[in-house]
């Protein structure tokens, strides 16, 4: 990559919105990519909405905080409503289309829902609907690769939860075979 | 000519600073001497506090740190920490340990620390000119409770070692006195029981010594010793609180 | 070794490790929590000291009991734990114990907030201890700079005799940055401690640790000898950063995550063709007032900029001198500015500017 990119991830407490962003930081710092990850934190994140940043970038990354970002990844209809202005001409929306079943426009980025608690219930396994979505947001982005994510999953899982590797790894391709699947693609255009 | 009696090597030469008649200079040589007697001077830290005895650390001949009002038991936690090989002790007033220092030392006796408090009871506050204590009793008239110390208006006088008494981490705790020489035997033999636990590692030990006060109490040195005895052992009472013998590590 | 992701607070501890830290004491408050649950694992584990105390104030009592004792002692807390940490603070410095203490700022006064905050620069630089006394006060921009600092931060303590106080905000202890924890750390030639308290058997005569000295005249050449060696910090480390200053039409002043926030907003600014320029002070205390000495004579102004009423802001009026026009723009209450504010800053200069 050749740019720094600002990720927001949103969603309820306990859909995985902290370690979508988390992964992806991860994966970044794995492919020696400077990045930087910052959560809402305090009361909010129980039970309430979570949200997290991530910027991943080739560059030196200065500011932590942003007002819109690059792209926006929400995983519930009160964090499409709280930030979808908040985004960058020539950005990227990917909601989840399982709970927000309104027609979601923007003027400024391309719009992609997937359903991914669908998908993730499908697969076994709602728990993973976090990395369903990983998959779809990886596969139009290009950011990091199968290899890259896996790895990442791997240590992230750790000796304690080895046997949820499989399924996580199950789930990215899901994502990533249901925009193909859709035919979609992103080009960042500003 | 043979020598029968000497001044404890565990004090410096320093003259002390208290008032005549008042029993910090006793307790003071009795902790000297024990520390002396079982041959811990050298590895010895005491923290002073803050009263009267705040200048003790220019009295006890042993490294010493000078505490904050009310925190000698959170410095002596973290001096042991770090040098669990070394003796700590604090020295501190009823000011200082029971009101302004009691969540430092009922949780550093919690934590069953294995350092050894010598708390000096003398129901007022001295350093400051006599005003009321924790420790107070009831009618006693003090510059803060001129119409004596009452119920109503300022609660009980807090009996520190019963408290104390109820915590799982006090490995031993004695409340002695130095009104007579039988007294000051039995507190000396109390204090170096303290050190003597502290070295085999058992625990949080704590000797309370009831003393006196003559300038602020407004008596003479022999009518405070007496006041010790008729008034404030039967609020007071002496004797052993707490034994615990088992180790604690 | 190549870079790892980690969180703020957990870098803080990691880096308090490579430190040579030999104890910690500490009272939970949010947002540093991070820092303590990561060290009561990894210092009780190689046989080093963790106490968590029953209050803030008897914290930092141990930290100057085993800092007296001759360890190396950190403590950490957040604003209103911090407020209660002064006193021992004064003591610290009365005593001329070494120890090095974090301060993770939220949003105040009184039980405040949690979110991110500059707020207690004021409670740093300035104190709220009794006395003369100064505090060594970094505030570092990134995880890495808080890294490096953490690292170097007790042999600073232990060289000087002095609490070193590392300010960061909420921001940095709670967001997850890529690092390099093998940097190298800057080699000093420490004094023994030759004031101890190890026990009689151990040195030479009598070891004290004291801040109390009833005489004036006494008291006086104590305070004469603290004052010497503060004059020796201000000499030996004050540490500051400049950015495109010598030509700069504006110059911002900021610290910690507001410098980050000043770059992105100077990358915007030069786009439209300001010139501009940024004072980034690294200690706070000693302030690099020097710095002030490089704007050029025809700058227009400088902008003062903090996630508070304008703390920093009295530092930048002296160190400035009346030299040039300055404004102030800051957020508060937990609330983090973005580049876009900073930038409209600049733009609208004459508004912000302060009477």
């Amino acid at each position: 990559m050749n740019s720094t990119c600002r990720i927001r991830v949103a969603g309820f407490g306990g859909q995985g919105v902290m370690m979508f962003g988390q992964m992806l930081a991860y994966s970044a710092t794995h492919d020696e990519l400077n990045t930087l990850w910052f959560p809402s934190y305090g009361p909010e994140t129980r039970g309430g909405t979570a949200n997290c940043s991530v910027i991943v970038s080739n560059q030196t990354i200065n500011s932590p905080v942003f007002k819109a970002a690059d792209h926006l990844v929400v995983f519930n209809m009160p964090s499409l409503t709280k930030f979808q202005e908040q985004i960058e001409q020539g950005g990227l929306i990917l909601y989840n289309a399982s709970l927000i079943k309104t027609a979601v426009k923007s003027d400024k980025a391309l719009v992609v829902g997937i359903p991914i608690n669908d998908i993730a219930h499908d697969l076994g396994s709602l728990q993973v609907a976090n990395m369903v979505m990983l998959g779809a947001y990886l596969e139009l982005t290009g950011l990091f690769t199968d290899a890259t994510i896996t790895e990442i999953i791997k240590k992230f899982m750790g000796e304690r939860k080895a046997h949820m590797v499989e399924i996580n790894i199950q789930a990215i391709a899901a994502g990533r075979k249901q925009i193909r699947d859709i035919g979609v693609t992103y080009v960042k255009t500003s | 000519m043979e020598v029968k009696y000497a001044k404890t090597k565990g004090l410096t030469d320093k003259p002390l600073t208290y008032c005549p008649g008042c029993t910090h200079g006793i307790v003071h040589k009795l902790v000297a001497e024990a520390l002396d007697e079982l041959g811990l001077l050298g590895e010895a830290v005491g923290i002073a506090s803050v009263g009267c005895s705040v200048f003790s650390y220019e009295f006890f001949n042993c490294d010493m740190q000078q505490a904050p009002h009310g925190r000698a038991c959170a410095e002596a936690t973290g001096i042991k920490r770090v040098r669990p090989d070394l003796t700590v002790f604090t020295y501190q007033g009823d000011g200082d340990l029971a009101s302004i220092g009691i969540a430092e030392t009922i949780h550093a006796a919690n934590r069953g620390e294995n350092i050894t408090v010598i708390f000096i009871n003398n129901a007022i506050y001295g350093m400051t000119g006599g005003q009321m204590a924790p420790t107070t009793l009831i009618g006693q008239r003090t510059t803060t409770s001129q119409g004596g110390r009452t119920l109503a208006q300022h609660g009980n006088p807090i009996k520190i070692s019963e408290i104390f008494a109820q915590i799982e981490g006090v490995a031993y705790l004695e409340r002695v006195a130095t009104f007579n020489p039988k007294q000051v035997l039995n507190a000396k033999k109390a204090i170096k029981k303290a050190f003597t636990y502290q070295k085999e590692k058992r625990g949080f030990t704590m000797i309370e010594v009831l003393s006196t006060c003559p300038v602020n109490w407004g008596m003479t040195p022999i009518d405070a010793l007496e006041w010790v005895k008729t008034s404030m052992t039967p609020i007071y009472p002496l004797g052993l609180f707490k034994d615990k013998g088992d180790f604690h590590e | 070794m190549g870079r790892i992701l980690m969180k703020g607070n957990e870098a803080i501890a990691v880096a308090a490790i490579r430190g040579g830290i030999d104890a910690f004491f500490g009272y939970p408050i949010t947002p540093q929590n991070e820092i303590p649950e990561y060290l009561s694992k990894h210092l009780l584990a190689n046989g080093k000291a963790f106490v968590q105390a029953e209050s803030e104030v008897a914290a930092i009592n141990m930290v100057y009991g085993a800092a007296g004792a001759g360890a190396r002692v950190m403590t950490s807390s957040s604003s209103p734990g911090i407020a209660l940490k002064q006193e021992g603070i004064s003591y610290l410095c009365g005593a001329q114990l070494p120890a090095v203490i974090v301060s993770v700022m939220r949003g105040g006064p009184g039980l405040g907030g949690i979110q991110p905050s500059q707020a207690d620069y004021y409670q740093a630089t300035r104190g709220g201890g009794n006395g003369d006394y100064n505090l060594i006060v970094f505030g570092p921009e990134t995880i890495q700079e808080t890294v490096d600092i953490m690292k170097e931060a007790f042999a600073i303590a232990d060289q000087y005799r002095n609490p070193v106080l590392v300010l960061v905000d909420g921001l940095i202890g709670q967001m997850m940055e890529s690092i390099d924890l093998d940097r190298p750390v800057k080699e000093r030639n420490l004094p023994p401690k030759d004031y101890a308290t190890t026990g009689t058997r151990n040195h030479p005569g009598r070891h004290i640790i004291n801040s109390l000295y009833l005489d004036p005249l006494e008291l006086e050449n104590h305070n004469k000898k603290l004052q010497q060696k503060y004059a020796l910090v201000k000499a030996q480390e004050t540490r500051y950063e400049t950015v495109d200053l010598e030509d700069a039409d504006y110059v911002i002043v900021a610290y910690g995550t507001m410098a980050r926030i000043v770059r992105s907003a100077m990358e915007t600014l030069k786009k439209l063709g300001i010139k501009v320029g940024m004072i980034r002070p690294i200690t706070i205390w000693p302030y690099p007032e020097a710095a002030f000495d490089l704007i050029k004579a025809d700058c227009k102004g400088i902008l003062c900029t903090e996630m508070s009423a304008g703390q920093m802001l009295d530092d930048v009026l002296i160190a400035n001198n009346g030299r040039h026009k300055v404004a102030f723009y800051g957020r508060m209450g937990g609330m983090v500015p973005d580049p876009e504010e900073i930038v409209a800053a600049i733009k609208n200069f004459s508004d912000w500017v302060v009477k």
